[in-house]
């Protein structure tokens, strides 16, 4: 049975969340991909103030396909998440409880989710086109000219991920591989 | 000595940029199919079952299959007895994906330069192999790639003396690496052989194929069905969450090469590999 989870994120919603539980999130959620991390950070660096408040949001590592005229947002599914890990704690820091990618992600930053509490969601990749139907509305708010790789709010509606790290810092990637490894080869010695 | 207009060359890759992008290749809904069945995880039968929904309705409302709508591939295989007509080729190859990509709504994902990365604005330039062949055709096979997993690709010099086993490990390696980056289940192309350029260019090629389908050599057939059986006992499952849904399928390309060497290129790719092939 899914969990049904609606933003704003809070460390107490957060705490009923374990790895690998299937959730359908509904609310605000805000899109960042590799080049707006790279402006994020920067901007953090250089102490400016940000476009948007990290406080409690969540990120959602997506760039989309151009909506057609009758369309809210073109083909929206997860990018890689491990090109963001050299931003994220940082983003962490700032106050980001949630973020939605695809893929392992490092152990700094892994271990930075679970020091602040904050989690980390697996959407389904290349799944751009179910994705989109859960999407109910998207602007374009900040750092425009990167096209799609803009920053933008979306209104999601029963937006289907997974849970992939937790607060205590499990780690699907880690740990559901075993479960289904039916040998061992070269091993690490 | 036969003439073609270049501009049913555009023509052609326009089309092929659209209809790649909205309609998933039927052997690997097929083999969704197949994979639903067979799954052990749960979790892996509910993904697996996404995606054939994904494809319907990418199919149904006209919405790219996944946003990452690549960087288009293109082989070019040329008659020798072709002329061309009304304008030089390559500049009609990329005005076919500038027009597919701007009309079918395509992601623009291309940069101009790797260090300056200043986007294109319309998902040029394509990468274009040319080969000349006998008679007084053209075949034209596109591929818009996705970089989620031509990022996890690698090549391998290897020395003969590893042969077989060489081989299995550094694909195997390959594939345990990606994981759920290269957005399992996913379809990995091999290229052996050749010189350093050769072996990469022939894993794009193996990944042409229609999965499913196996090399037509007996002894290479028998290594991509134990490759594919290796694979599917990682664990690694669909999108990497677990499962024995790991791959589709392995397809590997051979070339004659040096008396040292033996080159391994390991193309990676995802559930939605894209291609089409028109002949003209």
């Amino acid at each position: 049975m899914p969990v049904y989870l609606e933003t704003p994120l809070t460390k107490e919603k957060l705490k009923t969340l374990q790895v690998g539980d299937q959730v359908l999130l509904s609310g605000t959620i805000y899109t960042a991909r590799d080049a707006a991390h790279k402006r994020l950070v920067t901007q953090i660096k250089n102490k400016e103030t940000l476009p948007i408040s990290l406080t409690n949001e969540i990120i959602y590592y997506m760039g989309p396909s151009p909506a057609r005229p009758n369309q809210v947002i073109g083909s929206a599914g997860p990018t890689t998440s491990y090109r963001m890990d050299a931003y994220t704690p940082l983003l962490l820091e700032q106050g980001l409880l949630g973020m939605i990618g695809k893929g392992k992600r490092s152990e700094a930053v892994r271990m930075s989710i679970q020091k602040h509490q904050s989690i980390y969601f697996a959407a389904i990749g290349g799944a751009g086109a179910l994705l989109s139907h859960r999407i109910k509305s998207a602007e374009m708010i900040a750092y425009k000219d990167l096209a799609t790789e803009a920053i933008r709010k979306l209104v999601v509606e029963d937006f289907p991920i997974i849970v992939a790290i937790d607060i205590k810092g499990n780690d699907i990637y880690r740990d559901s591989k075993k479960k289904y490894r039916k040998l061992e080869l070269f091993s690490k010695k | 000595m036969r003439s073609i207009h270049v501009e049913e060359i555009t023509q052609v890759i326009q089309e092929m940029c659209v209809e790649t992008n909205y309609y998933l290749d039927p052997h690997i809904k097929k083999a969704f199919y197949q994979s639903v069945k067979r799954e052990e995880s749960p979790l892996g039968k509910e993904i697996l079952t996404s995606l054939i929904e994904n494809a319907d309705i990418a199919a149904n409302y006209q919405i790219p299959i996944c946003q990452d709508t690549g960087m288009v591939v293109v082989f070019c295989e040329i008659g020798q007895e072709v002329h061309f007509t009304g304008g030089y080729l390559e500049k009609a190859i990329h005005k076919g994906v500038r027009q597919g990509y701007a009309e079918g709504y395509l992601r623009k994902s291309v940069v101009s330069d790797p260090i300056l990365r200043k986007n294109t604005q319309d998902n040029t330039p394509a990468v274009i192999h040319y080969q000349i062949i006998p008679g007084d055709q053209v075949h034209i096979t596109l591929s818009p790639k996705g970089f989620g997993s031509e990022n996890m690709s690698n090549i391998y010099m290897l020395a003969p003396s590893e042969g077989i086993a060489g081989i299995k490990k550094v694909v195997i390696q390959t594939v345990e690496k990606a994981g759920a980056n290269a957005c399992p289940p996913m379809i990995v192309g091999v290229g052996l052989g050749g010189t350093f350029e050769k072996a990469a260019i022939l894993s794009k090629k193996a990944l042409l194929r229609s999965v499913g389908t196996k090399s037509s050599l007996p002894h290479i057939a028998a290594l991509e069905e134990e490759l594919l059986n290796t694979i599917n006992q990682l664990g690694i499952g669909p999108q990497g969450l677990g499962g024995i849904t790991t791959a589709l399928g392995v397809h590997i390309e051979t070339y004659p090469t040096h008396i040292a060497g033996l080159p391994v290129a390991i193309n990676m790719s995802c559930h939605v590999t894209r291609h089409a092939k028109r002949t003209l």
